[in-house]
């Protein structure tokens, strides 16, 4: 073969190997993707055994915590819709009632339990202290 | 003082413009007196920044709360340190910093190469304070540190507790130092295809500041890595945090632009890769900041206001746009000198190398922004967690740490079977030696860790092999001792041999998270006084609660109001390990509504972690005190309706006392990793590597070297 053709050759195997793994990486970001709804949504939507990411605002009075599991509601930003939620992991230190969190959940009988460490909390901002709303847990 | 300030970045928006129009005016009209103009433009620029920041700077160290930036992220009761810090942790403060960083990087940079390549100079100038201006703009538009309030609030909103950690006052500034670092290669990259200037000397003045803009983002990121283990409360180092991912990066496109960069060096080869890496690079550091500053995409680190999301997202159009359109219309210039000639080559290896890393970049890159193109796909937001990113990064970085062995020995241009029979074969025994003795240790059930310590076992043996060499090479000629024919080959040869112990660094480094993550045990439990719970091999006893109060006591020095915590005796096998002391900060909230008592404690709580690290292992433990207790609630309420608000701290003295008396079941949260050291200590080998690369040879040790060195065989004069 000569080096042109070589070359030439070379340059296809590596391109259809790139296509091949960037198809791989898109197909599996969107199957194993988590899709991010709010507690009304979960609600309407949920199916047993199938992640999702819950976003909403932790409910004023709902957390407790017993044997290492955090029990807590989340409600859509604008108020409504409660759902309960069952989780065990890491609780990050700005988590509080009031505050906006995310969470990976599972739908499981009437409640939803947490996928292990992936609670975050949003801060209303990184910058500022807590607006008055928010309220500690003591 | 905040019309001064106000008075700097009216100045500085001026400087630039005057400084874009004297450097383009200079180059494309030949006039020299501009272009130094231009030049001392950015000097004149860094000068007024630095003068804007000292007004800020002494603000937040004045309790100055007429400043709304001041008002809201610093009060009398955080500690001096982190008012000072406090600077950066707001999105005004931290745009300031951006804007001062990128003006001093680059007064250095164009005043070390004032004398050279001239036209390129010129239109980095006219890049770089184009860039400069933008922050200004945005400081003047959109989010002005100067910004004032009359009359001033008496007491600040005090500095997050979170932030208040002895990394901030180095972390931010370091991570930011590394991408306006990153943003001098982009700006001489522009400028050379404007000149149409791609030589040797552009070469050498990109891959300088291309190291120093890794060294310091790559600190940035390690640092960010130790805060978040030794401060947040959940034990990790990493993430695939939307921020921690915009600053890794470009760091990775750094990575293979140096790698890159020397073939270029060598064989004149892989020039479109190298402009295109250089501009992905500087890309990518402006994609993080607007990451950081936008809110854009959820993160851990939480931000607050959208408002930047707009302009950043003109100027990185404007950046893709101009960077495409310059190599492909420039590309003839930038043609290869060479072919590859082998796939077992040197320029392979580097290739294969780049490509990795390019790769690693593009699936962290789709990760981290794929909820924004789920959402313009599909119409609906997903996002992909840890497993997703680790299903990929794992064996990108396994290639990544054997290429790391295979490329620095391996022979330029085509390598033959007795070149690789000579440089792999120890190495290879070394890998087959480390697998036998992990396997007869049983931990062959985590075949991704196994393999990663045998490649790193192979980087170290091809490492070692080459100090061993070089040093034997320099013994030949000297007649040293080991130790100073050793020193004197890194001396001697700074880039090369740094690059070697930056290797060393990453391969230790990745042991340390293999291990880490692998045998990690981690238990969540609740303990009362006297009970003791089991958790990777070591007996964990809550001996007795502790408390301190005011900010005065507060043993982590941040500021609380209100620390409680817990005594822990961790033992092995009936013998004592460590005593351990987590506690958890409560902060003062600033909130009259909750109350004279409630308001003390009603702050952000943070939990400051407590552990034994080890060369082989760390014990580490936070606790999570049940302050929601009835009775503890009960003194709060009281203390509430009756203190006035000056004797509040009465009721958290109160609180505290009837902790320590009769204190409820507390949470902990244990963990115990094998060899974490082993990821700092790898980080600092990969400091200390890049400092060597970086550091100027002496001229005089450059005329020494050829002397000796027409005595030596031409083999070993390739190792000295």
């Amino acid at each position: 073969m000569n080096p042109a053709r070589k070359r030439v050759v070379r340059l296809i195997v590596a391109l259809s190997a790139a296509v091949v793994l960037a198809s791989a990486l898109i197909y599996t970001s969107f199957s194993a993707a988590s899709p991010a709804i709010s507690p009304s949504q979960l609600v309407r939507r949920a199916q047993p055994g199938r992640s999702y990411q819950l976003t909403g605002t932790v409910v004023s009075g709902s957390v407790h915590r017993q044997a290492g599991v955090l029990d807590f509601s989340v409600e859509d930003r604008a108020g409504g819709t409660k759902v309960p939620v069952s989780y065990t992991g890491t609780v990050p230190d700005p988590f509080r009632e009031g505050r906006e969190i995310i969470v990976t959940v599972q739908k499981r009988g009437a409640r939803y339990i947490g996928e292990r460490d992936s609670l975050i909390t949003k801060c209303p901002s990184k910058y500022k202290t807590a607006p008055a709303g928010e309220k500690q847990n003591y | 003082m905040a019309p001064l300030g106000r008075a700097c970045l009216l100045l500085a928006l001026a400087v630039c413009a005057y400084g874009i129009g004297a450097s383009l005016y200079g180059v494309r009209g030949g006039r020299a007196d501009f272009r130094d103009s231009g030049r001392r433009a950015m000097y004149a620029l860094a000068g007024i920044l630095a003068v804007a920041f000292a007004v800020l700077e002494v603000a937040f160290l004045r309790n100055d709360f007429t400043f709304n930036t001041v008002a809201d992220t610093s009060s009398r009761t955080t500690p001096a340190l982190y008012r000072a810090a406090a600077v950066w942790s707001s999105q005004e403060g931290s745009l300031l910093l951006w804007a001062l960083l990128l003006s001093l990087w680059s007064s250095l940079a164009l005043f070390l190469v004032r004398r050279r390549m001239r036209e390129v100079a010129a239109y980095a100038t006219a890049v770089l304070l184009g860039l400069a201006g933008f922050f200004v703009v945005l400081m003047l538009v959109y989010a002005t540190p100067f910004a004032t309030t009359h009359p001033a609030p008496a007491e600040g909103a005090g500095l997050d507790p979170l932030l208040r950690f002895p990394t901030m006052v180095i972390h931010p500034p370091m991570l930011y130092s590394g991408y306006t670092l990153c943003t001098i290669p982009l700006a001489f990259g522009i400028g050379a295809l404007l000149a149409r200037r791609v030589d040797a000397d552009w070469t050498r003045i990109i891959r300088r500041f291309a190291i120093a803009a890794w060294l310091l983002l790559g600190a940035g990121i390690v640092l960010g890595a130790r805060w978040s283990y030794a401060e947040l409360g959940w034990g990790g180092y990493w993430g695939w945090d939307a921020v921690e991912n915009a600053s890794l990066m470009p760091w990775l496109t750094g990575t293979a632009l140096l790698h890159s960069l020397m073939i270029q060096e060598k064989r004149g080869m892989l020039k479109v890769w190298n402009m295109s890496l250089v501009l992905a690079t500087g890309t990518l550091a402006v994609m993080g900041t607007f990451l950081v500053r936008s809110g854009i995409l959820n993160s851990i680190h939480a931000f607050g206001g959208a408002t930047l999301g707009v302009p950043f997202v003109v100027l990185i159009g404007v950046l893709i746009a101009s960077s495409i359109y310059l190599v492909v219309s420039r590309a003839k210039m930038l043609r290869s000198e060479h072919r590859l000639e082998s796939l077992l080559s040197r320029e392979s290896i580097f290739l294969a190398n780049n490509l990795v890393l390019v790769g690693l970049c593009f699936v962290i890159f789709w990760g981290t922004y794929f909820p924004l193109i789920s959402e313009a796909l599909s119409g609906r937001e997903s996002s992909v967690g840890p497993p997703w990113f680790d299903r990929y990064t794992v064996p990108l970085a396994l290639a990544l740490v054997l290429l790391s062995g295979i490329g620095p020995v391996i022979a330029w241009r085509r390598a033959t079977l007795a070149n690789a029979r000579r440089n792999f074969t120890g190495p290879t025994l070394l890998a087959l030696l480390a697998l036998g003795a992990l396997l007869v240790a049983g931990v062959q059930h985590k075949p991704l860790a196994l393999a990663m310590f045998c490649c790193a076992a192979f980087v170290l043996g091809c490492i070692g092999q080459e100090f061993v060499r070089g040093t034997r090479a320099r013994r030949a000629i000297a007649g040293e001792p080991v130790p100073v024919a050793l020193l004197a080959l890194v001396r001697r040869n700074r880039r090369r041999y740094g690059g070697y112990i930056v290797h060393i660094g990453m391969a230790v480094l990745f042991v340390g998270v293999a291990a880490s993550s692998s045998f990690q045990h981690a238990s969540e439990l609740g303990l009362s006084p006297g009970q003791s719970s089991r958790v990777g091999g070591y007996t964990v006893r809550y001996v007795r609660p502790t408390a301190t109060i005011t900010p005065r006591q507060d043993a982590a020095h941040t500021g609380s109001t209100l620390s409680l915590g817990a005594v822990l005796d961790v033992s092995k096998r009936g013998r004592h390990v460590a005593t351990l002391r987590p506690s958890q900060g409560y902060y003062d909230s600033g909130e009259s509504a909750q109350g004279s008592v409630g308001h003390l404690i009603g702050g952000q709580p943070v939990s400051h972690i407590s552990m034994s690290a080890g060369l082989t292992r760390d014990v580490w433990t936070a606790i999570a005190p049940d302050i929601s207790s009835p009775s503890l609630q009960r003194i709060v309420s009281a203390g509430n309706r009756t203190l006035p608000p000056d004797e509040g701290l009465i009721a958290i003295a109160y609180l505290a006392r009837s902790y320590l008396r009769s204190p409820p079941p507390a949470q902990f949260h244990l963990i115990v990793s094998p060899l974490v050291m082993w990821i700092w200590i790898g980080a600092l080998t990969v400091f200390g590597g890049g400092l060597i690369a970086i550091w100027p040879v002496p001229s005089a040790l450059r005329r020494a070297e050829s002397v000796p060195s027409r005595a030596l065989p031409s083999g070993e004069l390739a190792q000295a």
